[in-house]
């Protein structure tokens, strides 16, 4: 009864919705990208970076992935741009650039 | 299947259910007290302090955390089931629709006493009434034996994949719960058997496989969930249906939507629910002994409501009382005296009908009072009265 | 029985767990919730399952919305006033499980259930109170962020004094909430329970990390009172959300502190105590305060944290 979501739609009938409402299944909101929402868009400055990772458990929304204890690119699908992670920086290895575009 | 050995006993509403929980070892209960039903979780609780059974037994602070944790340990994968009444039931009433919306297939013993005010503590329907839409499979006992049965045949009903929905079982205060009576039980091993193991195909502590429980819907999902729903309490007219006539195997005591007492040629039947359509039926006797061709229909299945079946029975005779023991505040009658004539309708049965409201509170309704709404039935029918239209029975006036 | 000693903290080593959290909920840019949420189960052991709880509130109806959910591991919402009592009720079922070898013997879950102040402080006290009375081994996290925000900034029993909320505005014959704020950590405490603590944001998160850790892996009803900034509701910059939390321990709004089986601890002491009025200041919801015919109201406000704060010592040099 695993539920591939991407079968799962507003056009959906009412026959292929789950029981319940109920999702079997983890992390679905990974396929929801909250990126357009952004007005504001962090930038790396990669040589300013000195990989101290502090600018990772303050985002509200997983957005900077971290793989083999360094941080990665921003996840520009789900980044809203808060600027939390600009503003903890304490290198400014982080800027904020108007528009959605980084 | 094949019959199991019956064992005689006398017991009262109360310890037959919790003789059937005794029987089925649930995995948790979550319950609080309440007049009449708190003699169920006192003795389940003393059966496991006995080392009898090993369920686990959650001492809530109230019966909404009742059915609050329920929701927890159904969703978890644990066979749950409550016992309430009353106002227990009214304050869990928000996590009612949320057990049947989640689709699970908690089991709730309910000892029906009225709702406040004034705050009393005996027996009407109003708190399994207020409940009626819900979304819970409802089935009521006259009696401690059908009480008894119908929680046992409680679990296979809901578990069912097709269905998949809460049951409440129901019994009324006092007159069933604390009475004793003369009862068949059935030894542990085939009940045990009859309710089989609980094993579901998805739950929370099913390890590596997450399953996410009660999200928030846009209108796009929501009324679609309403419906597949809806369609499991249609689908669940069918199980109930084959769950009795197992048990019917099991026990030689057969069950449907509702019984038909000496209904086949009457002329003049009402239709009850509850321990006192054995008052009624003591009537019916009279009336028969003295040449009337009266009968009576008592519902035990108010959901899913089994309208086609109600109008195919009640079809051929002349005039039908329907009796009511909870007050619908509508105007015109209590809930039996709107759904049933609705019923009757849309299946194109027009006889006529009465509607009475009875037993409010732990009023008595008496063989007298029955025998004088046939009769009252009968001159309606010849259209001596008007019949009978939201009225209350054995109610002092001016 | 376990009593949850802390774990050594390395943020490098934290950060390279598995994220429990998925990205694509509907928090708003900047919320401190998720931050909260992100930090408590960073101190699950990645070999460990987990369950968790929400009552409705804003990260419920975000992070669970159909067919997207953002939690990895299980997940159930029920309603608004029951987060304690249903997360209760998994725990019953995961004992019974096990006890009658329903689940693997290898496999261990966790019980985390997270609620906001309205759905812990107001309408969910009762069903908290229950569940840590009778200490099912669970944590509750209330996320902290003092109003009902999900229905749109309206007062709670947290949310502090004089905050101009949508249900006690600011205005001519107004200066926003009357009453203080209730202290619910305390009264957790008072449940007796093996360990409640509080704490916010600190800039490596050390502190949180800590004492999620001991909760988790406490045996037992363990409570943490989380404070997770709002930044719609207090009305301040998204960005500035450490720095807002940096004030209010600073100032000894929000003291860090843990009661661990019975012990209450301090866990940090500001230097130099800042004043009241530069945790208000940046917050729009304390922008009348800052009126000069409203200064007695500071000085109240003054009065009451330096009250709490010595009550709070005074109990943390006793032991």
């Amino acid at each position: 009864m695993r539920t591939d979501i991407t079968k799962i739609n507003e056009r959906t009938p009412w026959q292929g919705l789950t029981e319940g409402l109920q999702m079997f299944a983890g992390g679905t909101s990974r396929l929801f990208a909250t990126g357009e929402w952004r007005t504001n868009t962090p930038v790396l400055i990669e040589d300013k970076c000195r990989q101290c990772l502090l600018c990772v458990p303050v985002c509200p929304d997983s957005s900077i992935p971290v793989l083999e204890g360094k941080r990665g690119a921003f996840d520009y699908d789900h980044c809203k741009g808060c600027g939390i992670c600009a503003s903890v920086c304490p290198f400014d290895a982080i800027v904020m650039k108007e528009g959605i575009e980084p | 299947m094949k019959r199991a050995k019956a064992i005689r006993e006398r017991m009262s509403g109360n310890e037959a259910v919790a003789f059937a929980i005794r029987q089925v070892n649930p995995d948790v209960m979550p319950a609080f007290p309440i007049t009449p039903s708190t003699e169920i979780p006192q003795m389940v609780s003393a059966y496991i302090a006995n080392g009898e059974i090993d369920t686990e037994f959650v001492p809530v602070e109230s019966e909404h955390s009742a059915m609050s944790a329920a929701i927890g340990a159904e969703s978890a994968g644990a066979r749950t089931m409550t016992a309430t009444s009353s106002a227990g039931l009214a304050l869990m009433w928000e996590e009612l629709l949320l057990a049947a919306s989640n689709r699970l297939p908690i089991v709730l013993t309910l000892v029906n006493r009225t709702l406040s005010g004034p705050i009393n503590i005996n027996c009407d329907h109003s708190d399994g009434m207020g409940a009626r839409d819900t979304g819970w499979i409802q089935i009521y006992a006259e009696n401690n034996q059908e009480a008894y049965d119908n929680y046992i045949q409680a679990f296979p009903i809901a578990e069912d994949p097709r269905v998949h929905l809460p049951v409440m079982v129901c019994q009324d205060g006092f007159i069933t719960s604390h009475a004793v009576e003369n009862i068949e039980l059935l030894e542990d091993g085939p009940v045990r058997d009859f309710v089989g193991q609980y094993e579901p195909e998805e739950f929370l502590l099913n390890p590596g496989k997450p399953v996410a429980v009660g999200p928030y819907s846009i209108s796009a999902y929501a009324m679609e969930a309403k419906k597949a729903q809806e369609d499991a309490m249609e689908q669940s007219r069918a199980v109930i249906a084959e769950v009795a006539a197992r048990f019917g195997e099991l026990s030689g005591r057969q069950y449907g939507f509702f019984e038909e007492y000496r209904t086949g040629d009457a002329d003049y039947i009402m239709v009850i629910m509850g321990s006192a359509a054995g008052t009624a039926k003591e009537a019916a006797d009279q009336l028969r002994e003295e040449g009337w061709k009266v009968g009576v229909l008592k519902l035990r299945v108010f959901r899913p409501f089994p309208d086609q079946e109600i109008a195919e029975a009640l079809k051929n005779c002349r005039a039908a009382a329907i009796m009511d023991r909870c007050e619908s505040y509508n105007g015109c009658s209590g809930p039996l005296g709107m759904e049933i004539p609705a019923a009757l309708y849309r299946n194109k049965v027009m006889i006529e009908t009465a509607d009475y409201i009875y037993g409010l509170a732990g009023r008595d309704f008496t063989v007298e009072h029955a025998r004088e709404i046939f009769a009252q039935l009968r001159d309606a029918a010849d259209g001596k009265i008007p019949a009978a239209r939201h009225a209350y029975v054995g109610l002092r006036e001016q | 029985m376990s009593t949850g000693a802390a774990e050594n903290y390395n943020l490098k080593s934290m950060l390279s767990r598995p994220e429990r959290l998925a990205p694509g909920h509907r928090m708003c840019a900047g919320c401190g919730a998720t931050i909260g949420v992100r930090a408590v189960l960073r101190a699950l052991h990645e070999e460990d399952r987990a369950v968790i709880g929400n009552a409705t509130g804003c990260l419920e109806v975000s992070s669970y919305m159909y067919p997207y959910t953002a939690w990895e591991d299980s997940y159930i919402h029920n309603a608004f006033e029951n987060a304690g009592a249903t997360l209760s009720g998994v725990e019953t079922a995961y004992r019974a499980l096990r006890k009658r070898g329903r689940l693997p013997e290898s496999e261990h879950f966790k019980f985390i259930t997270f609620g906001g102040d309205g759905g812990t402080y107001d309408i969910g006290f009762q069903s908290l109170s229950g569940a840590m009375e009778r200490g099912h081994d669970m944590v509750y996290v209330c996320y902290d962020n003092g109003a009902y925000m999900n229905t749109g900034i309206q007062r709670s029993s947290a949310t502090p004094m004089f905050a101009d909320t949508t249900t006690t505005p600011a205005g001519k014959c107004s200066a926003g909430k009357v009453q203080y704020r209730k202290d619910l950590t305390a009264i957790i405490a008072e449940h007796h329970v093996p360990y409640a603590a509080q704490t916010t944001f600190t800039r490596d998160f050390t502190d949180l990390h800590r004492k999620a850790s001991k909760a988790i892996y406490t045996e037992g009803a363990c409570f943490l009172n989380v404070m997770t900034p709002c930044p719609r509701g207090w009305r301040y910059e998204t960005s500035e959300i450490m720095e807002i939390c940096r004030l209010a321990v600073e100032t000894c709004y929000w003291p860090l502190f843990e009661v661990d089986h019975g012990k209450w601890i301090l866990s940090y002491t500001p230097k130099n105590k800042l004043p009241i009025e530069d945790f208000l200041r940046p917050q729009g919801r304390f922008k009348h305060l800052f009126k000069p015919e409203n200064e007695h109201l500071l000085a109240l406000f003054q009065e009451e944290v330096d009250r709490r704060w010595e009550d709070l010592q005074y109990r943390c040099a006793q032991g």
